[in-house]
């Protein structure tokens, strides 16, 4: 049997677009979408397929499984993710979804129970427009296998899942028996991009699509209908500090006078 | 029927972790907003002698689980744990540290008890007997609060967001005993080896003057002028998750949503943007100086003091005024 990985990622807004793009509707309680910025996958979840790859890599036979849940655009980065190395991709897409976390780690449970036969799931450590990092630790539960959190590094070694943690002052190394279900931090390192002619090969690859009723949900028990937390408000903070910009003719006078301005409010 | 407000206390190097004296601070504030008990978990191996601190810093009842596999996280272990604090105690909300523990434990024992969970808030109050929790999000370009349909509502706070409670060693509180008969060899997630990252000089949490620096210092010996300027004032060094990145600073040292939350006197933004991302790491900061070429600098909107020129023209005379300042 080969070894068998299921990533999961998302399609978020891209976070490098630049700030003064960012608007919220506070009304409708979402977030604008910019002009001209495209959705990416969010980055954490791209070192989760990375993180498959490089197991994938060092292993004699393994395919991985990239699952999305979103809406039809988010085939993108399921191809992303093909492109960068993964060999089948399925796509959760169906407005019964449309819930708080609950909804989407049961879809995506219930997707990977579906695809059957998994020794490995894993997902970002957030995703980063809602920074929640609660959806692994659903899925791992529903599924009930352990789950590990925060990895800089995932190996296989027999049967049995070896993860260092990222931890304020250091890591721990934590094993697991598989199945199980491991978090991916940005210590991995970086993900690996596409080559052109991977990405031709993705866009060839088929895509499932499963709703629902593919999963055995009945659309009146997920999604909005099973919100277990509600969105009151949407804002954006606002910051009241006015900027006191210290100028000079040359460096060493702003800098004597930067100095000065902060013993005279005492903060040196 | 919902009792009361608990906190899941967290232990490090054998005393209460300073996070959880401020989620104590936010637990009694919330509590006596819905006129509840604030309750705390103590769970760990040889921790019963602590719960003394927890009554002294806002508990009034401490549920203990003293059980030698408790010894050190595991999340199989403490979420087990936690469902049986949470089945004695019965409480409206749980509270917990948006720390190594608490971002692991939080939605685990949130899905496990059939609720949810709100990580990384920096604020929970009772409005009409509903329990609110405002977080931020995007990066921290936006915030949401949230009201919960399932009880008991799983909440991480992030540090340095509250404050705890003053000290007081007259206050009376109730010791409870849970049995949860943890067995070792039901725990799946095994810890089976440590590395500290030796961190020198003073601790970026506990640092009154941070000099960090971020993709625009270029390098990694770029960094040793903002070194010169951190020493010059009993400071530490910081950096941004894309100096991390880059290999120029060691992780330990990085500020910002997926690092450390720091809040000092002063905090030196050199060659930062001002990505929300960064800045969600040092809004505790009481006063900001940015340093930064591009005037269109998105830091300069949360900096107090603002100079727009190259940091290596300016940090090196900075370094020699502080200094004689100092002297």
């Amino acid at each position: 049997m080969p070894l068998h990985i299921i990533a999961c990622v998302k399609q978020v807004p891209d976070p490098e677009a630049p700030a003064s793009a960012f608007r919220v509707d506070e009304a409708a309680k979402k977030v604008v979408a910019a002009a001209g910025v495209t959705p990416v996958i969010s980055q954490f979840d791209a070192l989760a397929v990375e993180a498959a790859l490089r197991i994938k890599d060092a292993a004699s036979d393994a395919k991985i499984t990239v699952i999305s849940l979103g809406p039809e655009s988010a085939r993108d980065v399921v191809k992303h993710s093909l492109a960068m190395g993964a060999d089948e991709g399925v796509l959760l897409t169906d407005s019964a979804f449309d819930g708080d976390s609950y909804t989407t780690a049961l879809a995506l449970s219930k997707a990977i129970e579906k695809i059957g036969d998994y020794n490995l799931v894993l997902c970002g450590r957030q995703a980063t427009d809602w920074d929640a990092g609660v959806v692994g630790y659903g899925i791992a539960e529903m599924l009930g296998v352990p789950s590990v959190s925060l990895a800089k590094s995932v190996t296989v070694q027999g049967d049995k899942v070896v993860v260092e943690r990222v931890l304020m002052e250091g890591y721990d190394t934590v094993e697991a028996p598989l199945p199980a279900l491991v978090t991916v931090s940005n210590e991995l390192g970086e993900p690996r991009y596409p080559k052109l002619q991977q990405i031709m090969m993705a866009a060839r690859k088929q895509v499932t699509v499963w709703g629902a009723g593919d999963l055995g949900l009945d659309a009146s028990k997920v999604g909005a209908g099973a919100v277990r937390m509600n969105l009151e408000r949407l804002f954006q903070p606002v910051s009241e500090v006015e900027c006191e910009i210290v100028e000079g003719e040359t460096p060493d006078e702003v800098a004597t006078k930067l100095a000065q301005r902060l013993r005279e409010q005492k903060i040196i | 029927m919902a009792n009361g407000i608990l906190v899941a206390a967290e232990v490090s190097g054998g005393a209460v972790a300073s996070i959880t004296l401020e989620v104590l601070g936010a637990a009694r504030r919330l509590a006596d907003q819905m006129g509840k008990p604030a309750q705390a978990a103590l769970v760990g191996s040889g921790v019963e002698g602590l719960a003394k601190e927890l009554i002294a810093h806002g508990a009034d009842q401490v549920f203990v689980v003293d059980e030698p596999a408790l010894a050190k996280y595991s999340c199989d272990g403490f979420v087990a744990a936690m469902e049986k604090v949470n089945a004695a105690a019965s409480p409206d909300a749980i509270l917990m540290g948006q720390s190594d523990m608490g971002r692991d434990l939080g939605p685990r024992l949130a899905f496990r008890l059939g609720s949810v969970s709100a990580m990384d808030c920096l604020n929970v109050t009772g409005e009409g007997g509903k329990v609110i929790a405002e977080r931020p999000c995007y990066g921290g370009n936006a915030r949401a609060t949230y009201s919960f349909n399932t009880s008991p509502a799983v909440i991480s706070i992030r540090s340095k967001a509250q404050e705890p409670v003053a000290r007081d060693d007259s206050r009376q509180g109730q010791v409870t005993k849970v049995d949860a008969g943890i067995d070792a060899s039901a725990i799946r997630d095994k810890i089976v080896g440590h590395q500290e990252v030796a961190e020198e000089g003073i601790r970026l949490e506990d640092a009154d003057v941070i000099v960090a620096g971020g993709r625009g210092i270029g390098s990694a010996e770029g960094f040793s002028v903002l070194e010169e300027l951190a020493k010059a004032l009993g400071g530490a060094v910081g950096a941004t998750r894309a100096a991390c990145d880059n290999g120029w600073r060691p992780v330990s040292e990085q500020i910002g949503l997926t690092g450390k939350i720091v809040g000092p006197t002063l905090y030196f933004a050199v060659g930062i943007s001002g990505a929300s991302q960064h800045m969600a790491g040092c809004t505790g900061a009481k006063n900001i100086v940015a340093i930064n070429k591009d005037p269109e600098a998105i830091v300069f909107k949360s900096s107090r003091f603002g100079i727009v020129d190259d940091y290596k023209k300016v940090l090196p005379a900075l370094v020699e005024a502080c200094r004689k300042l100092k002297a």
